[in-house]
Formats: C-alpha cells, structure tokens, sequence
C-alpha cells in the first residue's frame, strides 16, 4: 500500500485544525484569565488559516484520499468555507456575552474547533465510519457546550435531553447503516449508489435501513417528527450556544442528509422522496403553527428554525441537481440570516440580563433604529419577503418543486409560510409600533456594531443582487453530484 | 427620441434613493431638513416622469421607454422595464401623489420624521417599480416589497387600533400574492423557463389550466382592489393610517389590483376570463350596490370614504370585464380620477382631523360658518365623488355605464344606480359636516385653510375640474393600449 504526501493534501485543513486545536488547548492551560483573549485570537487565527488552505487547495476536481474515505470536491470546499466565516462571526459576536457571563473560558473555543472539526469530517465524508465519526465529534463537543452553564438547571436539563435523544438518533443511524452494509457489503457511499443502480441489493433490507438512516439525518436537521430537542436546546443553552448549533451545525446537517441521501441512496429516491415530504410538511405545520403561541424569542426562533428546515427538506427531495443546489442556496441563506437573529439576542443582553423574551424587543426603533431595521430586515428574510435573501431561497426550491411536478407541494409550502409570516410581523411589530420599556442604551463592541451592520445589510444586498451566490451553490453541486 | 436614456429606472430608483438619504438625517432634531429632503426628493422624482407624457407615442400599443438587462441569469429573471398607455398615466398619478402626501405630512408629523417621509418616498418608487416591471418576478418583488413600507406607516403613525390594522392589511395582501408566486413559478416551466410578462401572455393553456391560474392571480388581485368579499383589510386600514397612508392606499394601491387583472388576468387567461365573467360581475355589483349602502350608514368619516372607494372600485372592475373598448378605457379613467378624487376626500378629512382630532360626523356641524374656503373645496370634491358631470367622476363612471349597457341592460341599471348611492352617502356627510347650526365651540375655534392645505387640495381640484372637462388627453394616451389588450383577449388561447 502505497502513502504519499499527495494524499493528506485534500485533508490539509482537517490535519491542521485538528494540530492547531491541540495546540490552543495546551496553550491555554498556561495563561491566565487576564490574558484569555489569546485564546480567542488564536482560534480565529487558526479558522483564517484553514479558510486559505481550503481556498488554496481547491481545485474544482473531486479528489478522493483514504481509500474514499474522504472526499474533497467543490461542494465541499464551499461548505467548509462558509463553514469557516460563521463559526468565525460566532466567536465575534460571542465574546462580549461569555465574558460577562464567565464562560470566556478556554473549553468554549476549543470544543467549537473541535465540533468544527467534526463538522469539516461529516462535509468531506466518503464512507458511513468517517460520516459517523465526524457526526460524533460533533455532537459530543456539542453536549458539553450546551452543558457548559452548570449553573444554570436549564442548560443542563437541555444538555441531557439533547444527549440521551441524540444518542437514540446515533444508534438508528447506525442500525440503518448496518443494515445497507448487510444489503451492498460496502461502506463506500459511491460505492453502495453504484450498487444500488445496477439492482444487486436486496431491495427489502435496503428499505428498511434507509428508514433509520432517513430518521437520523432527520433529527440532526431537527424536522419533525425528531425536532423534540430542538426548542429545549435553544432556549436552554447560553446564547452563544445557540447561535453555534443555529447556524453552523445546519451546513454540515446538509452535507450529511446530501452525501447519504443524494450521493449514496439516490437510486432509492422514489422511497426517500416520500418520507421527506410527510416530514417537511409536517415540519412546516408544527414549527409555524407551534412558533405562534412562544413568548420566548429563542424558542420562537427554534420552532422557526423546525419550519426552514422542513422548507430545506422539499428542496433536497426534488431529487435532482437544481433541488440540491436549491437547498444548499436555501441552508446558506438561512445561516446568514439566523446569524444576524441571534446576534442580535446577544446584543441586547446585557450584564445580568438575558433579552430572550418577545417583549425585551419592544420599541426597539425608538431605542436604536439602526438595529431594529437591521431586525427588520432579519424578520421579513425568516417570512420570505422580497427584497431579501429568504425570498430567493424560498423561490428557489419552490421552482425545484414545481420543475418535478410537486405543485401541490408548492402550494402547502406556501400556504404555512403564510401562517409563518405571522409570527415574524409581530417581532416587527413589537420593534416598531410598541412603547419601549426598557431603556438602557445599546453598546455592542465596534467589531461586533461592524460585523452586525454588514450581516444584516447582506441579508438586503444579497436580496437585491441574489446571482452570484445562487450561481455559486449551482455550480458547487453540479460539479460534484 | 429618447431611446438610450433609463428613464423609467430614475423614476424608480430617483424616490428610493432620496428615501434612504432622508432616513439618513437620523432622529427629529433634523426633523426639518428631512422635510425639505423629502419634498425635493418627491418633487425630483415627479419631474423626472414628465418625458414619459411628453415622448410617450400615443399610436402603439408596444411597450415603451423599454430598458433590459440580465438579473438573475440562473433563474432567468431579467431586470425588464416598459410602459404602455395602461402603466404610464398609474406611474404619473402615483409620483404626483407622492409630492402631495409629503406635503400634508409637513405639520402632522412630528414623531419620526425622517422615517415617515422616507417611507414613502420608499413606497413611491417600489410602486412605480410595479407599474413598469415586464418580468413577472420584478414585478412580485416590487408587489411585495411596498407592503413593508405600508405596513410600518399604518403601524407606526397609525390611530388607536393601527397594530390589529397593519397585521391585517400584510396577512390579507401577502395570502393573495403567494399563490400569485406559484402562478408563476408555474407559468415559467410552460413558457420553457422564462418569467417575461408577454411571454406569459402568448402561452397557450388548457382551460383547466387557465381556470387555476385566473384563481391565482384573481387572489392576489381582488383582496388589492379589494373586491367583495374580501375587502374588510380596507376600512380597517384607512381608518387607522394616517392621512398620507390612506391616500397612497386609496389613490395607488388600489389601483394595482385592477392593473393586475389588466395585466394578467386577462392576457394571459382570456379564455378563462370570459368564462367566469360573470363571477367577476356579481361581485363587482355587489360591491357597488351594497357596499354603497355600508357607506351610507357609516358614522367614520374615514371609513365612509373608504367603503365608497370600494364601491367606485367595484365600477372598475365592472368595465374591465365588459370586453368592451368603452368600458375598459372608462374602467381606467374611473381609476385615475378615483385617484384624485378619493384622495382629495382623504386630504380633506386631514384637514378636519388635525384640527379637531376627530374623525365622526356627529362631532361636527356648521363648518362653512368659519371655514368657507374648505368648505367650496370640499363641496367640489364631494360632488366628483357622487358623479356631477363636468367632474373627472361623472367621465369614468359614464364610461363604464354605456360599456354596462351594450352588454347587458340589468347591468347597467345597477351599475347606474350608484349615482344615487354615491350622492346620498357624499352629500349627506358634507351637509352633516359643513353646513347646519355650530353645535359646539370647539368648531367654531377651528381655522379656515393655510396657504399649504390650499395648494394642495386647490392643485386636486383643477385636476378633477380639467379632467372633467376634458379628457381626452388622458384617453388618447390609453386607447391604443386598451384596443389591443381587447383584440388580445378575443382570441382563444386553448391550444
């Protein structure tokens, strides 16, 4: 067996952040609170380096390492570098809130790197072991940050909801995975779509493992039926977790539900199509309808954030290359948009006080206008309102639908974004049309002000000028699918 | 002549932009500069729609002052500008309307000036956007986009009940257009992935096909009109905006729903229109007749006119579907004069209402004693809105009767019969208001006019007069359009 240097290249971010994460958990056991902003540094530091070596290492070809193992295609380095930008504008937004609450500790940085890692892995997997290993370091860095409040009884509370029924997901995905393995006698997911379209396999087992495969990939999207954890998670969690698992953990779920869906079970896609569209219904029907009656704004935006993914799941179930590029538009709108929402929950918390109620949103216009038209501009996004980006995305895998003939797909869809729209008008309402009661002024840190202005004017100006980012997620899809 | 200049993109662009500028002056410190901003800003923007009256060619029907280029190359979603004599004179209308609502709004307004102002020279733009957009999604994005503008001036400057009227107002019209958004979406694939407009219109569909797609549009557009039954957002609406958001509503927004069955409706499912005529004309009768007696018994003054904006919409939609060259032109002319008419009735509410802060009937009484000047003005306006000839009311409505006529003689009668439910409701509100004995001293406090009311309304009335008088330039400019939107929607487009 031949091992060359030219076969770690594809998995020159990986091996590097895995060394540079190392190293900051080394580095951080030597210096003192005073001094942790080093940490905080370093860890962007070493997101920038991986984001030059993916960009410098793409090459547009699909590259395979490992033995399949591992995949390096341009889906893939798209991912990973949008992957890159939001864990990095997490930790920006991030840091004021955990310093005030005492969590600006070393743990948080390297456990993000760490579920980076895992997240970068579940990308870039080519075979069931690397996706689930990649799945797992993900969701254990993930329970430890969710618990990281100990205080708190609620954090751990979702802690250990989000442990024990990810832990069940884990076991079905695996089940689903023996299962195909049963039926192909392969783990290469390539290997087992080729399989699949010359009809070698037992149809009936394969089936069945598609059904907990598809249950798993359901809960780590967190559509309905599996969405349980979902609220509890993010209402229970540090806002900064949430905005971590909000956003970040949705592009590596996409890459998950694609590689094992689109790339390895695609000649099942009669079968699959089926399950996702009861599921994405009834993620559209319970996250709008449920998210109506929240006075928590995390929560609200949780269920909220159940009824996206329901949305996502109808682009991924049209089954061809305008679905998938529909979704993978869809996914990224979606990140940039909730993290200008949840940045915004943490800009306006304060020392001892958590903004996580409906109601700390009142009158934001007379507090700052300029942040209630960037929350404005967030809202009418998360309903699909023209001109801004969410409008696109919902356009896009309506058109997937309709081109496949799911017409009547289309008209549900739109039909609870209708009902969805509710719940947005009221935040606007609340910003806009309320007296504000609460008056302390708003003093978010420069970097923070910056990055929020340009996060929130990018959902407008990508609204206003949506080509080269759909332009982009097609042409990562169809050179790699 | 004017081949090569973007015209149409100035005047859509021009009011955005002096938008986001006057939202630049930030709090009402700089309250007065960003009125000053705003008026020039409005006044720019309507000087900039003069080429299109003065250049537009009176002869073809083909879409003019044509700009394109690619948008959203993906989707195939192109940034197409055009007008026709059925856009033009809606584009003039609302850049008018615009400078006149910045104006009423110069005193009124004293909380967030900046934002108000710029709100609607904002909506200006979007609207005209709507107006000249040739690719249907240019136009959902404009369609859409001006909801959120109206929607925070209803909410933030509206009265007591504004945030229950506002919601309403977003939900109803957004229900309307998604199912328009499908219609397209759908209309793409048929038209081998395009979204342009008259693309659409030469498609051949089944008439099953057609029927949903009527359906969809006709959502969209009826609950814009409104039409009966879906109409009950509008008195909600106006009573709570303020007065520059009940006359934007009145004069602009209404008239995009009936835009939208000129548009749509009828090129694209010719087939389908005819078949559910008369569908569309119970409503529209219904609309005219009983919602004319629901104004007459209406205490708000606000909501009377609302409810006989409803009624007079209902005229339009009745001539659109006549399929006659008499009633369509009349539908057009009935809406641009609704246009003057309905806001000047709104302005002159305002007027009232910033002095008494009041919007019953019975909190007045004897208003020409101290206020003759409003009083002549009002009367005018009051009587264009019941149809007096030699008013822009009587030409529309005229129009419409004998388009009514050829069709259908019941029709007609019906139709004809708001000239007395129109002067009953109007007339009995201006006797209640301006004449009779001053009951209470408040009103014998209130002011005649200044000089900036006076201009306003006095500029509304030579325009309803002049129209009145003499409309052709106004049906010279459309009839080409309309007689071939006709000749389109006679033949079958069943394949």
């Amino acid at each position: 067996m031949n091992f060359g240097m030219s076969d770690l290249m594809p998995m020159l971010p990986e091996i590097f952040l895995l060394a540079a994460t190392c190293a900051i958990l080394i580095t951080d056991l030597f210096i003192s609170d005073q001094r942790r902003f080093l940490t905080y540094l370093l860890s962007l530091l070493t997101l920038a380096v991986c984001g030059w070596l993916t960009f410098s290492t793409a090459t547009g070809i699909t590259a395979y390492t490992m033995h399949g193992m591992f995949i390096d295609d341009l889906l893939s380095d798209t991912l990973k570098l949008f992957l890159y930008i939001t864990v990095a504008v997490v930790l920006v937004y991030s840091r004021d809130y955990l310093h005030l609450r005492g969590l600006f500790r070393g743990e948080f940085f390297v456990l993000v790197l760490f579920a980076t890692l895992g997240m970068m892995v579940m990308i870039s997997g080519g075979n069931f072991i690397t996706l689930y290993m990649g799945l797992e370091l993900l969701s254990l860095s993930l329970y430890a940050l969710v618990a990281m409040q100990r205080e708190s009884a609620l954090a751990v509370e979702a802690a250990m909801k989000y442990f024990i029924l990810g832990a069940l997901a884990s076991g079905m995905l695996l089940y689903g995975m023996s299962m195909v393995y049963g039926a192909t006698g392969s783990l290469d997911i390539n290997h087992i779509g080729l399989l699949l379209q010359m009809g070698v396999a037992n149809p009936t087992v394969l089936v069945l493992g598609l059904v907990f495969i598809v249950a798993g990939v359901a809960f780590k999207l967190g559509v309905a039926p599996f969405h349980m954890w979902i609220p509890d998670v993010y209402q229970g969690a540090p806002t900064a977790v949430t905005l971590f698992v909000g956003t970040a953990t949705k592009l590596a779920a996409f890459a998950f539900a694609i590689r094992l869906l689109a790339q390895g079970l695609q000649a099942f896609s009669v079968d699959w199509q089926q399950m996702l569209a009861i599921m994405a219904v009834l993620s559209l029907a319970i996250g709008n309808v449920t998210a109506i009656a929240q006075t928590n704004l995390k929560r609200m935006l949780a269920y909220s954030t159940i009824a996206h993914m329901g949305f996502l799941l109808l682009g991924i179930l049209s089954a061809n290359v305008a679905g998938y590029s529909a979704a993978l538009f869809y996914v990224v709108s979606y990140v940039i948009t909730g993290l200008a929402a949840f940045g915004m929950i943490m800009l306006l918390s304060r020392r001892g006080f958590e903004a996580e109620n409906l109601d700390d949103l009142k009158g934001l216009n007379q507090r700052n206008p300029w942040y209630a038209f960037l929350m404005l501009l967030v809202m009418f996004s998360l309903a699909g309102v023209p001109p801004t980006i969410g409008f696109y995305a919902k356009l896009a895998v309506l058109q997937a639908l309709v081109s496949t003939g799911h017409t009547g797909l289309a008209v549900v869809a739109v039909v609870f974004s209708l009902i969805g729209a509710f719940y947005y008008l009221r935040v606007v309402r609340l910003m806009y049309f309320d007296k504000a009661e609460d008056t302390h002024p708003i003093t978010p840190a420069f970097d923070f002000k910056i990055l929020m202005g340009i996060n929130g004017l990018a959902v407008l100006a990508l609204g206003i000028m949506p080509q080269p980012l759909m332009a982009m997620c097609l042409y990562a899809v169809e050179q790699s699918l | 002549m004017l081949a090569g200049y973007p015209i149409l993109s100035l005047v859509i662009w021009l009011p955005i932009i002096s938008g986001v500028l006057v939202l630049a002056t930030g709090s009402d410190r700089n309250a007065p500069l960003a009125r000053i901003l705003a008026l020039v800003g409005a006044l720019v923007s309507f000087a900039v729609t003069w080429p299109l009256w003065r250049w537009f060619d009176t002869q073809t029907a083909n879409m003019q002052f044509s700009e394109f280029s690619s948008w959203i190359p993906s989707f195939n979603i192109n940034y197409h500008l055009g007008v026709d004599g059925i856009s033009m004179p809606l584009i003039l209308l609302n850049s008018f309307m615009t400078v006149l609502v910045v104006l009423a709004g110069w005193r009124v307004i004293q909380n967030k000036v900046s934002q108000y102002m710029a709100a609607f020279l904002i909506m200006s733009g979007l609207i005209n956007g709507v107006f000249a957009a040739l690719d249907a999604m240019l136009f959902y994005v404009f369609f859409e986009a001006m909801l959120i503008p109206l929607f925070l001036v209803i909410g933030i400057w509206g009265g007591p009940r504004r945030v229950y009227a506002a919601i309403k107002f977003f939900l109803y019209t957004l229900m309307g257009s998604l199912l328009m958004l499908v219609a397209f979406i759908y209309l793409y694939f048929q038209a081998n992935g395009s979204f342009e407009i008259l693309a659409f219109q030469a498609l051949p569909l089944t008439m099953s096909v057609q029927i949903m797609l009527f359906m969809a549009f006709f959502m969209a557009f009826a609950v814009k009109v409104p039409m009966w039954p879906v109409h009950t957002w509008l008195p909600d609406a106006h009573v709570e905006a303020p007065t520059g958001g009940s006359v934007i509503l009145a004069a602009i927004t209404l008239k995009i729903g009936a835009y939208g069955f000129l548009r749509f409706n009828l090129p694209i499912t010719p087939d389908a229109s005819h078949y559910l005529t008369g569908f569309i004309v119970t409503l529209s009768l219904i609309a005219v007749v009983y919602i004319g007696l629901v104004a007459l018994v209406q205490g708000d003054m606000k909501k009377l006119i609302a409810y006989s904006s409803i009624s007079h919409m209902g005229f339009v939609t009745l001539g659109i579907f006549m399929f006659n060259s008499i009633g369509m032109e009349g539908a057009l002319v009935q809406m641009i004069s609704h246009g003057f008419v309905s806001a000047a009735m709104f302005l002159g509410v305002g007027v009232m209402y910033d002095r008494l802060h009041s919007r019953q009937i019975s909190d007045y009484g004897g208003l020409a004693k101290n206020m003759p000047v409003f009083a002549s003005l009002l009367m005018l306006f009051s009587m264009a809105n019941s149809g007096l000839p030699g008013t822009s009311g009587f030409v529309g409505e005229f129009m419409v009767i004998m388009g009514a006529m050829q069709v259908n003689f019941w029709y007609a009668f019906l139709a004809a019969s708001t000239l007395i439910w129109g002067a009953a409701y109007t007339l009995w509100m201006y006797k209640r208001v301006i004449f009779g004995a001053v009951t209470r001293k408040e009103v014998a406090q209130m002011q005649d006019v200044v000089p900036r009311e006076f201009v306003i309304l006095g500029v509304l009335a030579l325009l309803v007069l002049a129209m009145g008088v003499y409309p052709r330039p106004l049906t010279e400019v459309i009839h080409s359009s309309v007689s071939n939107l006709l000749a389109h929607v006679a033949q079958s487009k069943l394949p």
